[in-house]
């Protein structure tokens, strides 16, 4: 059960996960099961650089839906965080991905080896 | 909930009135967009603040009644 009259709990739930692991993906559906197109790609360009990660499914939860969109303040799902900051959605790191950008910040960032 | 290409062009048009905007219409089910946009306006900053730009722009609708907006947002490139 959500609790709709607890705005913040979803607030503090997204700023300790990020906290707790280098690289958070909020996601539609699960790693292995992907329930949305955009998702399924971010999930499919970590695993080939083979940068661990942590999904979280947000369609398990309402109020997570939601907070996350006004914790970044943005719009869609799926979210990228490295190390507590924001990267970006599907195209965003769909363009780092392909510019080589994003092999070289995972490295830099110490969550991919070199 | 559709929406059609030209509000979403009007919206941006708005927003960005000097830049270069081209609007896709993936999926031709007025739901899935592309928008490459061109604007002095994204110069010196990350792409993630570039997109929030283009959000703001759309006034709620992203997430909304545009289920889908692919952005390819980037800077003039000088003598263009």
């Amino acid at each position: 059960m959500t609790d709709p009259a607890a705005p913040t709990s979803a607030d503090q739930f997204i700023a300790k996960i990020i906290a707790d692991h280098a690289v958070v993906l909020f996601m539609k559906g699960v790693p292995d099961q992907p329930r949305c197109g955009f998702s399924a790609v971010t999930v499919q360009i970590l695993d080939h650089l083979g940068v661990e990660f942590v999904g979280v499914d947000v369609l398990q939860d309402d109020n997570l839906r939601n907070g996350i969109k006004t914790f970044s303040d943005w719009p869609t799902i799926p979210q990228l965080y490295v190390k507590g900051e924001f990267i970006g959605g599907s195209d965003i790191v769909r363009e780092m991905f392909q510019s080589g950008e994003l092999k070289a910040f995972m490295s830099g960032h110490g969550v991919l080896e070199a | 909930m559709p929406m059609s290409a030209t509000a979403l062009e009007d919206d941006l048009r708005d927003a960005f009135p000097e830049a270069v905007i081209e609007i896709q219409d993936l999926a031709g089910d007025g739901d899935h967009y592309k928008a490459r946009i061109v604007s002095a306006a994204f110069a010196g900053l990350p792409r993630v603040r570039q997109h929030q730009l283009v959000y703001a722009a759309l006034k709620g609708k992203m997430g909304g009644e545009l289920h889908a907006l692919a952005l390819e947002t980037s800077v003039p490139v000088a003598g263009s």
